[in-house]
């Protein structure tokens, strides 16, 4: 067989391995968001106070890493945001959420889908992927990122409360979901408006970690196959850092394109053939101890991953949570992109066994 | 005959499908055979003990547990005299959620630490400096601090500092994501102990105690 030697581009690289093929080399994505203030010596808060700031973070760390998507993804809170919770910054960590928008079931009853253009941190988001279009044109991709109508709850109100509201009010449960499905359609289809190639669907309830299967089975995973259906680009199932090879058939038969690999107790190997060519897999190094990584303890874990998950294509490889956390040194991150570089090319077997 | 191991079984399934009612049948009929610390003894601890083991297992979901722990906790309530009018001696323990918002870990902890018969303050969501100054006050012995973002985790460092300069001898036991992830991570913060789940924070809070009594004797 004639391998193609012809360097892709991060699109074509990103779609061929998306296809189940092997492209020319792994391609990688760096799942950074809050870093790009350090690229701009800002402070989180004021880095995503503008899209501008945020498309240039992105473009910065796109050359500096050289990996293979761009992500303009904002923080997980700016959802709750958007349906008028407060949001508490640091200087160190992402953004938080304050007292939940959501305390009583009459809150559940008025509850209104927000309206996504003229709803101003939406808008940034929007904006931020809209100027990252024009630059990247169609050769790098653009990463979207909703939270599942099923997960929101644990940000619009208590977790515990919402875990009730599942087992006990069945009418409630309905009509929350409803709304949030409303929301998070309009949600992901403005991004993809706005030029994103892809959605991340974060859903880490649905994860058996955190929600038993028999019940997310008549809960998230229904809501996942109802809202991906109507979501206007590929889009990857992403399950925080919960189990995932318990409810792969799940995941595939919601439609989705690939799955997030969050755990880092569970085998990449094994979970990559539970996808059975269905689902392609993004995963999955170790976020929290990544801060820590020398150089060769970076090349060590990509050689691994590389090494369980990449033959036959159908894998990216990315950080086990989706989002590298705060502390990760500019150095790791070097350390990661030249590990790839060295070890991704394909055939990958070969060189790395 | 049914054995005390079929009992247990058929309690934790009731508590695995959210069946209080059923739950409550099993708890009646052991309590009428011995007293409210037996009957806590045999079946609450075992039970909460193997379903924290479940959910490190990936067995069991988080959901289960937290279900779990607050049918435990409301059958507890029934019988025993709470708060520790049973002389049983405990040290002067807190439980709290730093900076997070994300209280499900510390609301389980909590739920089955009481339902096995502890008493500890709920000193809910707080910054480190207010965390340290409640300790001082309250003279707390063991604190319980549980976190979900890496960031919070990192807090533990600024409360362990605040509470040396005060003199305070508290042990800091830590639990929560950032934890099970890096399982070195409880040493860096200069936490005494963690707990990955409800079992290990049983352990963990009783081999405080023993400790405590100990440096007490000394």
């Amino acid at each position: 067989m004639i391998r193609n030697k012809i360097k892709m581009t991060s699109m074509e690289r990103v779609l061929t391995t998306l296809g189940h093929h092997e492209p020319d080399r792994v391609p990688f994505f760096l799942l950074l968001t809050m870093h790009g203030a350090r690229e701009l010596g800002l402070s989180i808060q004021e880095y995503f106070s503008k899209a501008e700031y945020v498309a240039e973070g992105q473009l910065r760390m796109l050359k500096k890493y050289r990996h293979d998507c761009l992500y303009p993804f904002f923080y997980a809170t700016i959802e709750v945001e958007a349906f008028g919770a407060d949001v508490i910054w640091f200087e160190d960590g992402p953004p938080n959420t304050g007292t939940p928008i959501i305390k009583t079931a009459e809150d559940i009853l008025s509850l209104q889908v927000p309206e996504i253009h003229s709803t101003p941190c939406l808008v940034k988001m929007l904006e931020a992927i809209k100027v990252l279009k024009v630059q990247a044109q169609d050769n790098v991709p653009i990463i979207g990122a909703v939270i599942s109508p099923f997960s929101l709850p644990t940000m619009q109100m208590r977790f515990s409360a919402y875990i009730e509201l599942i087992y006990e009010q069945p009418d409630l449960f309905n009509r929350l979901m409803a709304v949030n499905q409303e929301f998070c359609v309009a949600w992901a289809n403005a991004q993809v408006q706005a030029g994103a190639t892809a959605i991340c669907y974060f859903d880490p309830l649905t994860s058996p970690t955190l929600i038993p299967r028999d019940i997310s089975v008549k809960t998230g995973f229904r809501v996942a196959r109802q809202t991906l259906a109507r979501i206007n680009c590929p889009t990857v199932i992403h399950q925080g850092q919960g189990l995932t090879l318990s409810v792969i058939d799940d995941i595939a038969s919601t439609g989705t394109t690939a799955a997030g690999a969050g755990s880092t107790i569970e085998d990449l190997a094994t979970l990559k053939a539970a996808c059975q060519s269905r689902l392609a897999v993004l995963g999955n190094l170790n976020g929290i101890k990544m801060r820590h990584w020398t150089s060769e303890q970076a090349e060590d874990n990509v050689k691994k991953a590389i090494t369980e998950a990449a033959p036959g294509g159908g894998f990216i490889l990315t950080d086990n949570h989706g989002e590298i956390p705060w502390p990760v040194e500019e150095d790791v991150l070097l350390a990661i992109s030249e590990a790839v570089h060295k070890w991704g090319r394909y055939p990958v077997c070969r060189q790395t066994g | 005959m049914i054995s005390e191991n079929e009992v247990l079984k058929k309690f934790i399934d009731q508590l695995l499908q959210i069946d209080r009612l059923g739950a409550e049948k099993i708890f009646k009929a052991v309590q009428q055979q011995g007293t409210a610390l037996q009957t806590v003894d045999k079946l609450i601890v075992p039970a909460l003990e193997e379903l924290g083991k479940g959910w490190d297992a990936g067995t069991v979901a988080l959901a289960q547990v937290y279900m779990s722990s607050k049918i435990c906790e409301e059958l507890a309530d029934c019988i025993l005299p709470f708060p520790n009018q049973d002389g049983v001696e405990q040290p002067r323990m807190a439980i709290a959620l730093l900076e997070d918002y994300h209280a499900l870990g510390k609301i389980i902890i909590h739920a089955s630490l009481r339902a096995v018969g502890y008493e500890l303050h709920d000193y809910g969501r707080l910054t480190a400096l207010e965390l340290a100054q409640k300790v001082c006050d309250d003279s707390v012995e063991i604190i319980l601090i549980s976190t979900l973002m890496l960031r919070s985790a990192f807090q533990i460092k600024e409360v362990k500092r605040l509470l040396d300069d005060a003199g305070s001898p508290a042990r800091i036991i830590v639990g929560g994501a950032p934890f099970r992830i890096d399982p070195l991570l409880w040493k860096e913060v200069r936490a005494d102990a963690m707990a990955r789940n409800v079992a290990e924070a049983i352990k963990v809070v009783s081999s405080c105690m023993m400790k405590i009594k100990m440096e007490e004797k000394v």
